[in-house]
């Protein structure tokens, strides 16, 4: 069965790849997810943020004590080698590419302008196949009107693009009031691909303590759905390629994202809970399953139950949680 | 010839010759020579090769004993070794040296000389630690500058190659190690050159191998051994001559010319200083200047001292000289004279015995003694002595730089004199630790030095506090070699980098008349004259200052470097100065920039930049008034009300005026009163605790964790607010022990550090608005008056009823702390430790202190935090040494124990004059509690009464020791360097004496005095100078091993996790009558991090099983019961949580993910066997331990 994709001008043999996530910090698991059969590997993102907060902190709390007592003029060995850039990130990614022979996407939060450019650029450097740009702005400001939002993420895209060669995605939240307008802007801006949706840690509350504790779960198929309507709905109208990520946990999950327009798919939680071994056996799953619905290929069914193509085109289009409710009234 | 010039200090010089020319190196931390085996270290790991191409081996041992036993051992097994050492760690390698020496092997180390402890301990330089080896048969070779000590370190290990004597090379501690000045480097090849190969050959053939089997190391007897100790001298008298012909050699090779005594002076000179080591340099400048005008002066400077070629000697002094002074910086009291005087002398009398005095008419000579422990030498002294010399009798026998009104044996001088050249430009700079003011000069100095024609120095000098400590930075630049080796007096630039020091110090006594004054002000040029205090008016107007502001803050926050304003200042120095051209300066500026921060990551460099290039618009020249117009001086350093030494004494050295104190000042024994810390007010806090008290739950957690004794609560009757301050705040207590009364948590505002820690561990949130808590962090300088009063009120409240306090955290925090505001870092994660061991046993309580951080921050002048309660009792104090300290504790509990029994023994015997009812219940007195210890001093107040009337030599004699009838509690307080390593062979024989005395174990995993080189506590995986890929091997279990005895109470505390199990654990190590151990987690500015998560830290600890807490009682067997408890249960998370938020960790991680990676899946398979081997002690089931009894 030939289950081959194209996913940011990349052939994969099938559209399984692993999203952003811890799984690629060890170098044994990541050959562990080539055994497996994986298509490509997404690196977790480098947070700009982060790489400055810990600069920041490391002059505070251990170049501040330096230079003060007679006794101690500093507290740590001075090596050359500190990795307080993004130094440790790209080395990682070295390291994949000199382990592993699949596609390595690297991903990227950046903070400021330069630093998307600059930090893209020194992924492409290292040896990353393509870059995911995982844009994410909580706008908490009141005075941020949310075209501006869009229109930041539109900027980063094209800077982006404009400055490296390698192939740029952006992974995007559900989170803006005209999707579909976004990725065309997106689109437009050149990017090779869109990918949907990200999950984000979101803040718990200990009642005990009256601290927020930041918690992320692992997804559920049931938060496939979101994303099936949205690849459904962009499925066709652009010309980047579509991942879908966030609750795809069975082969038949994969059937529907793809019958929905992804080119590619992108799991994580299923990894995380059973393994590498996971993704050959929803690779497997796929298979059995065009081969007893007698598809020729997954492309065959790529994009099958869009909004262009599917017999009944509303049912995305609609806001139709009453009906849903109702029937679970019944 | 290939050679550079570099801009280092005198360690990385001496290293730098040293790595290259040796194999293995043993080392063990001790200032200022640590930076040495730090470089050593810092380059094997780099893979810098020596000579011969191979990485030389860096070994750290356990102590200076230990690290001169691996070097003698690789030395006999046919390496080229070589050591690093200061001080006391020179005392402990004398053994060692005697062995070496009389092996007549070739080996030479380098010694960062420095002031042996005596009354105090000094980490400073002078002559009495290389005094105390001169006896061992080591050569000793002086340097006294940094290029020499660079040269010497080659000259030396040539030397002893050629001659088999090993040679000791010194210079001056602080002055010379840590100077940084301009020097060409030796290359390679020079030191291949120097290096004799056939030496080195030779030295490899006499190796100990079983290849060619040969005995050293035998017991000889009386028929041998004086014959074969003299079979050396041969060697001995060839030395001299070798080490001449090895500095001729160098001469040829480098142009730079040494001789075993180098004159400096007029050739037919009539009074000549004799003297070695860096003021060597500072009398060859006053020599020429004087020579200059005409005065017949000289300098012999003193190359070689072991062995002292009397014929050598001879030669260098010119025959005209009439009179002649031996200066010494070392003090030898009851000899004639100190030891140089006596060479010298008996090198003169044997000349002339002999006929072959050289002299025309015999030279009168004097012994001077000077600059102890840094104490400045500068021309002034030198100009002093040369007049002495010039009398018709001089004073034979004296002391310069002090001035001694007891025995009035020091030489007046005029400290005004200044004879720096012009040509020679000075800078001063006052700036504080955290503010990078030091890092950035020394760039400057890197700049100047390397990027221009003229010669640069610079000297530091620190604090003697931990926290908020200032930094005063001397720098020179010259077109000659800088030989000025004292503090500039005179700048022609100061700089003050923060505006409050001005409130403190006489920072413009720097300046010379003319002189540049740049501050770091708020306030800007139109503003800033009005808010100066009226002296610095004064000083600004009468020196004709050009005087300059900035708001380097404001440019600091413009460009997110927060309160780094190094780059700022030192932008505006360039700027002013004119040093270099602008452009040129900024562009260098930033290379160095790039260079010290690049690897700290890019965003830093940015910022830096930004700060450069912000900071010349906000640059502004004052137009300085005709005259003063400030009301307001100084204010008085400490307050009125304080005892007349603390006004005398104390003060002046918190002003820096330490040095014009007279001898009469001082205690003669080192004996120094406690509770001094208290009249420093810092106000070195922003920010500070505010307490509201509708929120406040009362548990007292913020007074327990407070590293500074800083926050404090009371419960008191309500009718003793009559008089309080209208802001003082007291609410009713909320428990039902003390019915009716006040509580009140007070903060003293002006001795806070700011460190938030409090408020981290502070559990009490607003339920409708959380982020607001029962204390929450306020700027300071609003409420430093309200407070400073409400404190003072507080103070004056009384004490709580130490018999009715219960033992938990809570109730513990009513009881006055004993240790307060020491010197220790903001957020110190050992403090609250001492302090609550002050709290509970305090007034009983005996402490032997091993040297390290809680020494220092328990014992450094000027002030010191230990004091007394309302009775005047309180701990009492004493350091002895770092090795020693568990044995000398001992020591303490076997004199108490004598006390007590021999006034048992007298009580007994004057029993009928005091009463049969007394005397009975003296001795079967029960002191488990306060109540009994309260009733105890009762009993002895009557038996002191009833002696009163007694009229004999015994009740005399009981009436002196009649207080050791009270409990004496003995604490040995250390930390893990010493209780780990250096100390671990006293310690452990302590412990299995059974004696009754505590040991508390601050433990920080590493040395953190000493600035971060890793101890067998150092963790795996983390990085620590010795360490720098990450620890391979886990920390030694300490605890375990003293529970292997089976009769010492052991426990692991971490007061940040579980402090009520603290608590107990102290409570339970007083009560147990036997030895007892605290192992206490102490978070630590070497872990690199933020302190005020200390706490948070803890407990991650804690829960990881990291640290597991437990105590050990060994009383629980005769319940039947297993010794041990858990106070933690199961590890519940993961210890790469823990490690992760600590640089120490973080680092290895960064630099080697795989590696890290794997040391973590190692420690947490440790954590876990260690805590399944602890249940199954607790169970009892594993094998039980010794069963030792105690005393």
């Amino acid at each position: 069965m030939d289950l081959s994709t194209s996913y940011l001008g990349l052939t994969l043999p099938h559209p399984f790849m692993t999203g952003a996530s811890p799984l690629v910090d060890r170098l044994d698991l990541v050959k562990r997810l080539e055994d497996a059969g994986v298509a490509a590997i997404t690196m977790h993102s480098l947070f700009e943020e982060q790489l400055l907060l810990e600069q920041k902190a490391t002059m505070r709390h251990v170049v501040a004590h330096e230079e003060s007592f007679a006794e101690a003029l500093s507290f740590f060995p001075d090596r050359d080698d500190y990795r307080l850039g993004p130094d440790e990130y790209l080395e990682q990614i070295r390291r994949i590419k000199a382990t592993v022979d699949v596609p390595v996407i690297a991903s990227l939060n950046g903070s400021s302008g330069a630093g998307w450019v600059e930090y893209a650029r020194l992924m492409e450097d290292a040896g990353a196949d393509a870059i995911e740009l995982n844009v994410y702005f909580l706008a908490t400001d009141f005075e941020t009107p949310g075209l501006e939002i869009e229109q930041r993420v539109v900027q980063i895209a094209r800077m982006v693009k404009d400055a490296v060669r390698f192939p740029v995605a952006v992974k995007l939240s559900p989170f803006f009031s005209s999707i579909a307008n976004v990725t065309r802007q997106l689109d437009a801006a050149g990017v090779d691909g869109l990918v949907l949706f990200n999950r984000f840690y979101q803040p718990d509350i200990d009642v005990d303590s009256l601290d927020v504790a930041p918690r992320l779960l692992l997804s559920e198929s049931s938060e496939l759905l979101l994303r099936l309507r949205w690849l459904a709905i962009l499925s066709g109208r652009l010309n980047c390629s579509l991942a879908v990520t966030g609750g795809v946990h069975s082969g038949l999950d994969a059937v529907k994202a793809i019958m929905a327009g992804a080119d590619a798919i992108q799991v994580v939680s299923a990894v995380l809970q059973h393994g590498p071994s996971q993704i050959k056996k929803m690779r497997d799953e796929l298979e059995r399953w065009l081969e007893d619905h007698e598809y020729q290929s997954a492309q065959q069914m790529r994009g099958s139950m869009s909004l262009l193509r599917c017999p009944d085109p509303a049912a995305f289009e609609r806001a139709n949680y009453t009906r849903i409710l109702q029937t679970w009234r019944v | 010839m290939d050679r550079s010039w570099i801009t280092v200090d005198g360690n990385e010089a001496t290293a730098s010759t040293a790595h290259r020319a040796n194999e293995v190196i043993a080392i063990y931390p001790i200032t200022p020579s640590s930076n040495m085996g730090e470089f050593a270290d810092e380059w094997s790991a780099k893979g810098h090769t020596n000579i011969w191409g191979t990485v030389p081996e860096v070994t750290e041992m356990q102590s200076e004993g230990g690290a001169i036993g691996a070097v003698h051992g690789a030395l006999q097994a046919g390496s080229l070794a070589t050591t690093f050492t200061a001080s006391q760690g020179l005392l402990l390698m004398i053994p060692n040296m005697y062995k070496i020496a009389g092996e007549l092997t070739p080996f030479c180390m380098h010694v960062a000389a420095r002031t042996v402890a005596t009354h105090a301990l000094s980490i400073f330089g002078d002559h009495s630690d290389v005094m105390a080896v001169r006896q061992t048969g080591f050569g000793l070779l002086s340097s006294g500058s940094v290029q020499e000590a660079h040269d010497f370190a080659l000259i030396g290990q040539a030397a002893t190659l050629r001659s088999r004597v090993p040679m000791l090379h010194f210079f001056d501690g602080f002055r010379t190690s840590h100077e940084v000045a301009k020097i060409e480097q030796l290359s390679d090849d020079d030191i291949r050159a120097l290096l004799p190969a056939e030496a080195i050959a030779a030295h490899r053939q006499r190796a100990l191998t079983p290849d060619r089997p040969v005995l050293r190391g035998s017991a000889q007897n009386p028929d041998a051994f004086f014959q074969a100790r003299e079979a050396c001298n041969p060697f001995y008298l060839a030395c001299p001559g070798i080490v001449q012909e090895t500095m001729d050699q160098f001469a040829q090779r480098t142009g730079r010319k040494y001789h075993l005594f180098d004159y400096v002076g007029h050739p037919e000179a009539e009074r000549v200083i004799v003297i070695m080591g860096s003021g060597g340099d500072t009398v060859v400048e006053t020599v020429e200047w004087l020579a200059a005008k005409g005065e017949k002066v000289g300098v012999v400077r003193v190359r070689l001292y072991r062995p002292f070629s009397m014929e050598h000697f001879l030669k260098a002094v010119p025959p005209t000289v009439r009179a002649m002074a031996v200066l010494d910086r070392t003090k030898e009291p009851g000899a004639v004279a100190d030891p140089m005087y006596l060479d010298v002398v008996t090198t003169l009398v044997e000349a002339r015995a002999a006929g072959t005095s050289t002299f025309a008419q015999d030279p009168v000579v004097i012994a001077g003694r000077y600059g102890l422990s840094s104490k400045e030498f500068t021309p002034a002294m030198v100009v002093a002595v040369y007049e002495e010399l010039g009398k018709a009798s001089p004073q034979r026998r004296f002391t310069v730089g002090i001035h001694d009104d007891v025995t009035h044996m020091s030489l007046a001088y005029d400290a005004m004199l200044d004879i720096e050249p012009e040509s020679v430009k000075r800078a001063v700079f006052f700036g504080l630790g955290a503010d990078g003011t030091v890092g950035a000069n020394k760039n400057t100095i890197k700049i100047i030095g390397e990027e221009t024609d003229n010669f640069a120095q610079g000297y530091f000098v620190y604090d003697s506090k931990k926290s908020g400590a200032i930094t005063i930075s001397h720098l020179r630049f010259g077109p000659k070699p800088i030989r000025s080796a004292y503090l500039v007096k005179q700048a022609n630039f100061v700089g003050c980098h923060q505006f409050v020091f001005l409130e403190k110090y006489d920072v413009l006594e720097y300046a010379a008349p003319g002189a540049v004054f740049l501050l770091n002000s708020p306030f800007d040029k139109d503003t800033v004259w009005n808010e100066l205090p009226s002296e610095v008016q004064q000083e600004i107007i009468e020196k004709q200052l050009q005087f300059y502001v900035i708001d380097a803050y404001k440019v600091a926050r413009d460009t997110g470097m927060g309160t780094r304003i190094n780059t700022i200042m030192q932008t505006c120095y360039f700027a002013i100065s004119g040093v270099l051209p602008r452009e040129e300066a900024i562009a260098q500026i930033k290379q160095a920039i790039e260079k010290t921060y690049g690897k700290r990551g890019p965003e830093v460099v940015k910022r830096n930049f930004a700060a450069v290039d912000h900071t010349l618009a906000h640059l502004e020249k004052v137009t300085v008034p005709a005259a003063v117009s400030a009301t307001r001086g100084r204010p008085p350093l400490v307050a009125d009300a304080a005892p007349d030494f603390v006004k005398r004494v104390t003060a002046m050295m918190l002003a820096n005026k330490g040095d014009l104190l007279p001898v009469s000042a001082f205690p003669i024994d080192g004996t120094w009163p406690t509770g001094t810390a208290q009249w420093e007010k810092r106000n070195i806090a922003l920010e500070i605790p505010a307490w509201d008290p509708k929120i406040c739950i009362q548990c007292n957690k913020c007074a327990l964790v407070c590293p500074h004794a800083a926050i404090r609560a009371k419960v008191y009757p309500s009718d003793r607010l009559e008089g309080a301050p209208a802001t003082f705040q007291a609410v009713d207590y909320k428990g039902n022990e003390y019915p009716g009364m006040k509580y009140t948590l007070q903060v003293a505002p002006e001795d806070c550090t700011g460190c938030t820690i409090c408020v981290m561990m502070c559990p009490a949130k607003d339920k409708s608005n959380p982020k607001h808590k029962a204390i929450d962090m306020v700027p300071q300088p609003p409420l430093r008056e309200s407070e400073r009063e409400n404190y003072a009120f507080f103070l004056a409240l009384p004490e709580v009823d130490r018999t009715i306090v219960k033992p938990d955290v809570k109730h513990t925090q009513f009881l006055q702390p004993l240790f307060e505001y020491s010197g220790a870092c903001s957020g110190c994660g050992e403090t609250p430790y001492v302090k609550l061991m002050t709290q509970l046993f305090g007034d009983r309580l005996l402490i032997a202190n091993a040297t390290g951080c809680s020494s220092i921050y328990g014992g450094n002048l000027p002030t010191t935090p230990y004091t007394v309660d309302h009775c005047g009792r309180g701990p009492a104090w004493s350091n002895s040494l770092f090795e020693d300290n568990a044995e000398f504790g001992l020591g303490f509990r076997l004199a108490v124990d004598q006390h007590t029994e021999q006034a048992a023994e007298l009580l007994k015997r004057l029993a009928g004059q005091v009463g049969e009812g007394l005397v009975e219940a003296l001795l079967s007195a029960d002191q488990a509690t306060e109540q009994g210890i309260i009733a105890q001093r009762e009993r002895v107040a009557a038996l002191k009464a009833a002696l009163h009337g007694v009229a004999t030599p015994d009740a005399r004699a009981l009436e002196d020791l009649a207080d050791y009838f009270v409990k004496k509690s003995v604490w040995i307080v250390g930390g893990d360097g010493w209780a780990y390593d250096i100390g671990y062979g006293g310690l452990d024989h302590v412990l299995s004496m059974g004696k009754d005395v505590n040991v508390l174990v601050l433990d920080t995993e590493v040395y953190s005095n000493t600035g971060g080189q890793q101890s067998k506590a150092t963790p795996m995986g983390a990085a620590a100078k010795f360490a720098m890929a990450g620890k391979a091997v886990g920390k030694k279990d300490l605890g375990l091993m003293a529970m292997a005895y089976g009769n010492v109470y052991v426990a692991n505390v971490a007061f940040g996790a579980r402090d009520a199990q603290t608590v107990k654990a102290f409570l339970e190590a007083e009560a147990y009558p036997g030895p007892s151990i605290i192992i206490a987690y102490s978070h630590c500015i070497a872990h690199g991090y933020d302190m005020a998560m200390g706490i948070e830290q803890q407990k991650l600890a804690v829960e990881s099983g990291y640290w597991p807490l437990f105590r050990y009682d060994p009383r629980a067997r005769e319940a039947g019961a297993s010794p041990l408890h858990l106070d933690a249960g199961a590890p519940k998370s993961e210890i790469g949580k823990f490690m992760r938020n600590e640089t120490r960790f973080r680092v290895v991680e960064q630099q080697d993910p795989d590696r890290f990676r794997e040391l973590l899946a190692r420690a947490q398979a440790d954590v876990r066997k260690r805590f399944a081997l602890y249940e199954e002690l607790a169970r009892g089931s594993a094998p039980t331990t010794g069963s030792g009894s105690s005393n």
